[in-house]
């Protein structure tokens, strides 16, 4: 089943508010995936062309202030860390590639969840509560965010396999369906290089518009792609640090409800998830159409 | 002479939060024939006002969410704002009104009873009807009427991408446009019967219900080319 909720703010002044409206809608669809929960947070963002890493440490637990010292003296440059539960935020102004790189070798136990200059990334194995309770997500500020609950059908239950799932920097999908050809996409992309961190099947649909974006598809087109290239049931909320753009397959069997006001667009898999939102019995209530591209772009 | 249901009876009121789905339809169950209810604060909760077999006068405030007003067989239920997946479905009789909008598969399977929605309903509505009546004042989305056996869809405004795929013996009017038919469907000329049964049809959605631009002498009636379906009313076969 799985749930998929959003919230994409147009006024600046709900910002300090982000986590509170966020929390109760993923909550509410827990029902719809019991098993694993996760969350994409986008805010104003770090300075300078810092990149901010969402990280993961082991059961075992990290010293992250030790990772953050090694990694800022290798790569020589101070790298910030903000400890929450058993994950961490690092800032580091340093490329991607070097960073991952990096941590690659000094700390293989800790798993990358997403990396952005605007973005923040959690997820875990577990209900939706106990997901935002762990990571202080009502707390939260932040522009825009999106949410999902996992019921797994086709691959293993654990951090890596839940989303969202995120490409490339500021990057983040989340998907409620099943596709079926999934592994030929996935062959053909690891023969050009491109490489999976799990078997599951919404990751290929991740890294599949993570690429088209890469070869200079617009967030649109290479939604659109998806629809020629891929088979099976799928509702998607992509996000970027500054578009928001949710897709249904032509069968749209996968629901999803937006409601759009002059001080947010929201969405989610079912209506009474964005029935706690403030002025919701005003909004533009509508459910995206088959094929079609629903996008939002931030001002 | 016309028969007053208990018109001493107050409205009984059943709050969304204050009740679980189960206490309000178990609440609904025990009331007395003909009593007048009104369900609040739905806020979009699922499964309001199903499995009930006794005659019950429901509104539900706002909106509701999945389910609503299905497998009944008795109640009048009123819904003020939109409704989500399977508007009453498998109704068996009574009338089921909505005055916002319904999502996917509304009045799916209804055996009876008549589903009057003000607004516009989403893809599949009517799937499977098996002699129950769906009229829906605004647009409806693809595949609607697929596969519907027997009763009545009537749509307002215009029909989605293939309306009416593999269509037995249902027949749906149209007031607006069809975007596209669905195999073994195909229009074919209104009759005086036709026309009979789509007033008869508004006349029971009643004049507020947004119907006003719908002419029953002129309006597209859609119905089953029977290439592909294997009931054969010659053999006094029964569906």
């Amino acid at each position: 089943m799985c749930g998929i909720v959003g919230l994409h703010l147009k006024d600046p002044a709900l910002e300090p508010r982000l986590g509170e409206f966020l929390v109760p809608m993923i909550e509410d669809l827990t029902g719809r995936g019991p098993d694993s929960a996760g969350l994409a947070l986008y805010d104003r963002g770090v300075p300078d062309g810092s990149l901010r890493w969402s990280l993961r440490g082991p059961d075992a637990g990290c010293d992250w202030s030790a990772l953050a010292e090694r990694l800022g003296e290798d790569i020589g440059q101070p790298a910030d860390v903000k400890v929450k539960a058993d994950a961490c935020l690092l800032t580091v102004k340093a490329p991607a590639d070097q960073v991952r790189a990096r941590l690659g070798e000094i700390a293989p136990q800790v798993t990358v969840v997403g990396v952005g200059e605007s973005m923040t990334m959690y997820k875990d194995v577990g209900t939706a509560r106990q997901v935002c309770d762990r990571y202080g997500i009502e707390q939260a500020g932040g522009y825009q965010g999106v949410g999902h609950t996992r019921m797994a059908t086709e691959s293993a239950v654990t951090t890596r396999h839940s989303h969202p799932f995120s490409p490339a920097p500021d990057l983040a999908l989340v998907h409620n369906g099943s596709f079926s050809n999934h592994a030929s996409i996935r062959r053909r992309l690891e023969d050009r290089g491109l490489v999976f961190e799990t078997d599951n099947d919404s990751e290929v649909a991740a890294r599949y518009i993570g690429d088209r974006l890469d070869q200079g598809d617009s967030l649109d087109d290479a939604m659109r792609m998806v629809l020629k290239e891929f088979d099976g049931f799928f509702t998607l909320l992509v996000t970027s640090r500054d578009e928001f753009a949710v897709m249904r397959d032509a069968f749209a069997c996968k629901p999803l409800v937006v409601a759009e006001t002059d001080a947010y667009v929201a969405v989610a898999s079912e209506y009474h998830a964005l029935a706690t939102l403030p002025g919701i019995d005003g909004a533009r209530v509508f459910e995206p159409q088959p094929e079609e591209v629903h996008s939002w772009v931030k001002t | 002479m016309t028969q007053v249901l208990n018109p001493t009876v107050a409205e009984v009121v059943l709050s969304c939060r204050e009740l679980t789905t189960r206490q309000i339809n178990g609440r609904l169950r025990e009331l007395p024939e003909g009593s007048v209810v009104r369900i609040t604060e739905a806020r979009g909760t699922h499964n309001l006002a199903v499995g009930l077999r006794h005659r019950l006068d429901i509104t539900i405030e706002g909106n509701a969410g999945y389910y609503t007003a299905g497998l009944s067989d008795g109640p009048d239920v009123t819904v003020e704002g939109s409704v989500g997946w399977g508007l009453a479905e498998n109704l068996m009789r009574g009338v089921v009104r909505v005055r916002g909008n319904a999502s996917e598969s509304a009045a799916a399977t209804a055996h009876g009873g008549t589903v009057i929605v003000h607004g516009d309903a989403s893809s599949r509505a009517g799937i499977s009807l098996k002699g129950g009546t769906l009229a829906v004042a605004g647009d409806v989305g693809h595949m609607s009427g697929f596969m519907a056996q027997a009763g009545t869809i009537l749509v307002g405004g215009d029909a989605g991408h293939a309306l009416g795929d593999s269509l037995y013996e249902a027949i749906i009017y149209v007031g607006g446009t069809v975007r596209s038919l669905g195999a073994d469907s195909r229009v074919e000329d209104l009759t005086q019967a036709d026309v009979r049964r789509v007033r008869d049809i508004l006349d029971i959605a009643g004049r507020d219900a947004g119907f006003d631009h719908v002419d029953p002498e002129n309006i597209t009636r859609v119905a089953s080319a029977k290439q592909l379906y294997n009931f054969d009313a010659l053999k006094n076969q029964r569906y």
